[in-house]
């Protein structure tokens, strides 16, 4: 049976299209937007409404090893934030880390759609596809960790750039992943190995004479000629220390023209000297983003208040241990990489929280090219995902971000720009690129997501406008379409449908996999044979 | 004021939650909306009423007239006023409770007063494990008020403490002001092993020798003044009977705990 809905009278912010606000109908017919309905289609009034696509988050983390021991590791996280079973719905728990099925629930109910796990271990890869398996409503997908795969970096070492992008594709289709993620490349094996992290884009990794600059070309290179839909998403060197604007730009620079995605820039945008107080490097740092069309960012703004600090980045994680004393959870992911997780805090009374809140805004307010500056908190590394439309108001309204810049430990915003105003002012329009349009065309899923124009999943949040206050706007959409199917109502989550997994699928040699075996075989504590993901364990794909 | 008398009836095996019976959400309602309060018996929700006589309107001042050592919350996140059970309590009673006053006169299971803020909170028989402790992964156990226990008192008594004051008559569990960020903890008994592990500031007063860590340092023999402070406190503030040996006597102090920060202190009263 064919399912039609007509959206009538809404104003459309869909700037894949460039339409900024005209008021149109939505005609939606199996799930997809198409060109027009029979006359007598259902209707939805949405007179007043404002639509846009539904959002997508590119860089989040909510499923996988890491997410699960966050969980396991904060009850208090959850237990004051109980998600009651309510009809359809199913029963879980919130926080900074909610259960699978309230982290569904709690994007769509801010009109999001399509959201991506950001760093998935290769080993953890079947642990997060049970885990997506019950993640409903949104469309999802991950990214496999390489920056410290030491079959890779091996290969790298050997100057066989071939082989280590045959593994790469490999690797992708093993884990049924969507991208090649590098987080602290080389350092965190050096962290695992001696205890030192690697400083400088240049500084061998220790036994392996390869070098973080070495990893990252390789890897964009493997990226664009695996042809992947995303390019390589790179989570720079000494995230969080002083000085490490220069780290970050080096590494803009290593990728040598290539396309790479710069992901949490805010955690990446300190002058200052390492072990000394950090300062603002935003606007040095923006204006190589905006004069480079090959790089893309997100912004990984902190919001104050409760966070999860969970990262691939194991020194990252033993450095805020040590400095707040906070209970810590370490691993090391056999070959492939490491963790760490500790619960956090930012607070607007403290100065380097506040120069890091700073230092987001500066990115979002100085950005020129929004395609290429995607709206994100690092979920739930700067704050939840639930912060986002507080997010949105700070950007879209001054007077309120003002008002909130009176609020916070002056002196944190000493030598950024906010100290001296931006005046800058987001329209709907640009929100409806950073946090729609932008990450659907850099994750290259502009044929179906991020728009509302024919062909397009009917993936669509609907708000009543409410200029005087963006937060509560974007907090309660009125209504939310998964694949035509109505999920929110009136404000209130409905029903539950499952969205489908995002996966790449590059080819590559396959002689790569005999001296992948032999390597699993001398090495690993899994068979290779038991490795790759089957298909019956990805939910939809 | 006349107070709200709940008669328990016939109560289920399956321990009831309810959260529901604290002065504030009592105070202002009828005896009909009283009963109509919603608890819950395993996955389901029912009405007070159907396992509680309830008898006068809804007030600040509330007794229940029997044993309810199967019912879980009572008093829990209290404000305000006055309840007293004349018999035993399940499971977090006066758990996160921030003010007015619980008397149990029976034993109360384990979390009593856990994660508690202010009030009073008398238990006339013996605490289960975890009185005025932290919930598992919460950075603070007892934050305020007094809990006052006349029998013993179980495992991690104070587990976590940030401030307040505990009183035990009986002896304590092992484990008692584990992980202590500061607060009083008074044991008249003896204690269980491990005391105070991990304290990292606040004191410890028993009037019985302890088995200490050896993580713990012998400082000094001396008549700390805060102490006879404290014990007054106890004794005519709250009723809580003391002898006067302790209150003017000499303690032996030993610091630590050295494997945390070892700012906190564990004072031993000495006949000599």
């Amino acid at each position: 049976m064919t399912v039609r809905l007509r959206i009538a009278g809404a104003r459309m912010y869909d700037p894949l299209r460039g339409v900024d606000g005209d008021v149109r109908d939505l005609c939606i017919e199996d799930g997809r937007i198409v060109e027009r309905l029979p006359g007598d289609a259902p209707t939805l009034d949405a007179r007043g409404l404002v639509a846009m696509p539904g959002g997508v988050d590119m860089h989040s983390h909510i499923a996988g090893p890491k997410v699960n021991l966050a969980r396991k590791l904060q009850p208090e996280d959850h237990r004051d934030d109980p998600q009651p079973r309510t009809g359809a719905l199913r029963s879980g728990t919130g926080g900074t880390v909610p259960s699978t099925w309230t982290t569904g629930y709690r994007y769509a109910g801010l009109g999001y759609t399509t959201v991506m796990e950001a760093a998935v271990p290769p080993s953890g890869a079947r642990s997060a596809h049970a885990e997506l398996r019950e993640t409903p409503i949104v469309d999802k997908g991950f990214y496999v960790l390489m920056g410290n795969n030491e079959y890779l970096m091996r290969a790298i070492a050997r100057g066989e750039a071939g082989s280590a992008r045959d593994f790469a594709g490999w690797l992708i289709c093993a884990a049924k992943a969507y991208a090649i993620k590098i987080v602290n490349p080389g350092g965190v094996a050096a962290w695992k190995s001696r205890r030192a992290d690697v400083r400088g884009l240049d500084d061998p990794v220790d036994g392996l004479g390869v070098t973080p600059r070495q990893i990252v070309r390789t890897l964009a290179a493997a990226a664009e000629e695996l042809a992947l839909p995303h390019p390589v998403h790179i989570h720079c060197n000494n995230l969080g220390i002083a000085g490490n604007a220069a780290t970050t730009l080096e590494t803009m620079r290593a990728v040598e023209g290539r396309r790479a995605h710069f992901t949490h820039l805010q955690f990446h945008s300190y002058g200052g000297e390492p072990g000394g107080r950090p300062s603002s490097k935003a606007a040095e740092v923006m204006e190589y983003v905006n004069s480079h069309p090959n790089i893309s960012v997100d912004v990984g703004q902190v919001m104050f208040g409760p966070a999860t600090a969970m990262t691939a980045d194991g020194p990252v994680g033993h450095l805020l241990h040590q400095l707040t004393g906070r209970k810590w959870v370490n691993v090391d992911v056999e070959l492939e990489t490491g963790c760490g997780i500790v619960p956090y805090e930012y607070k607007d009374r403290r100065t380097i929280h506040v120069l890091q809140w700073a230092i987001g805004l500066e990115i979002f307010l100085t950005a020129r090219d929004l395609w290429r500056v995607v709206l994100s908190t690092d979920h739930p590394n700067g704050g939840s995902f639930l912060s986002y439309p507080r997010l949105m108001r700070l950007l879209m309204d001054r007077a309120f971000r003002d008002e909130e810049i009176k609020k916070v430990k002056a002196n944190g915003l000493e030598g950024t720009s906010l100290k001296d105003g931006l005046d800058r002012e987001y329209s709907l329009y640009e929100i409806a690129i950073i946090t729609r349009a932008a990450p659907a065309r850099l994750l290259g899923l502009q044929a179906r997501k991020g728009h509302l124009g024919p062909g397009a999943d009917a993936d669509v949040a609907l708000y009543e406008d409410n200029p005087a206050d963006r937060e509560a706007m974007f907090r309660a959409p009125r209504y939310v379409l998964k694949g035509g199917r109505l999920v929110v109502e009136e404000g209130q989550l409905r029903s539950q449908v499952f969205g489908r997994t995002l996966r790449a699928a590059p080819s590559y040699d396959r002689a790569i996999e005999h001296d992948v075996r032999a390597f699993f075989d001398r090495y690993g504590t899994i068979q290779f044979d038991n490795f790759a993901i089957a298909d019956d364990e990805v939910d939809r794909p | 004021m006349t107070a709200t008398v709940l008669t328990p009836l016939d109560l289920p095996r399956v321990p009831l939650e309810a959260e529901a019976i604290a002065p504030e959400r009592l105070a202002g309602r009828s005896e009909r909306e009283v009963a109509l309060l919603p608890v819950q018996i395993g996955n389901a929700t029912a009405q007070l009423g159907e396992f509680f006589r309830v008898r006068g309107a809804g007030s600040d001042e509330i007794r229940i007239d029997g044993d309810v050592s199967r019912v879980k919350g009572i008093g829990a996140g209290m404000t305000r006023g006055r309840l007293v059970v004349e018999g035993g309590v399940g499971m977090h009673a006066g758990a996160r409770m921030r003010g007015g006053e619980l008397v149990v006169m029976g034993d109360a299971g384990a979390w009593a007063g856990a994660e508690m803020v202010g009030g009073v909170l008398r238990i006339g028989g013996s605490a289960g494990d975890h009185a005025g402790a932290a919930y598992p992964g919460s950075r603070r156990g007892m934050t305020g008020g007094a809990l006052l226990v006349g029998g013993n008192a179980g495992r991690e008594l104070g587990g976590v403490m940030r401030r307040g004051l505990i009183a035990v008559r009986g002896s304590a569990g092992d484990y008692s002001g584990f992980n202590m960020i500061a607060g009083s903890i008074v044991l008249c008994g003896g204690a269980g092993r491990r005391t105070a592990a991990g304290m990292k500031r606040g004191s410890l007063v028993a009037f019985r020798s302890l088995e200490l860590l050896p993580t713990f340092r012998y400082a000094c023999t001396y008549r700390p003044e805060f102490l006879a402070l404290l014990l007054r406190t106890l004794r005519d503030l709250f009723g809580f009977a003391i002898d006067a040996r302790y209150v003017s006597g000499l303690y032996r102090r030993y610091s630590g705990d050295f494997a945390e920060l070892g700012r906190g202190e564990i004072l031993i009263w000495t006949s000599d």
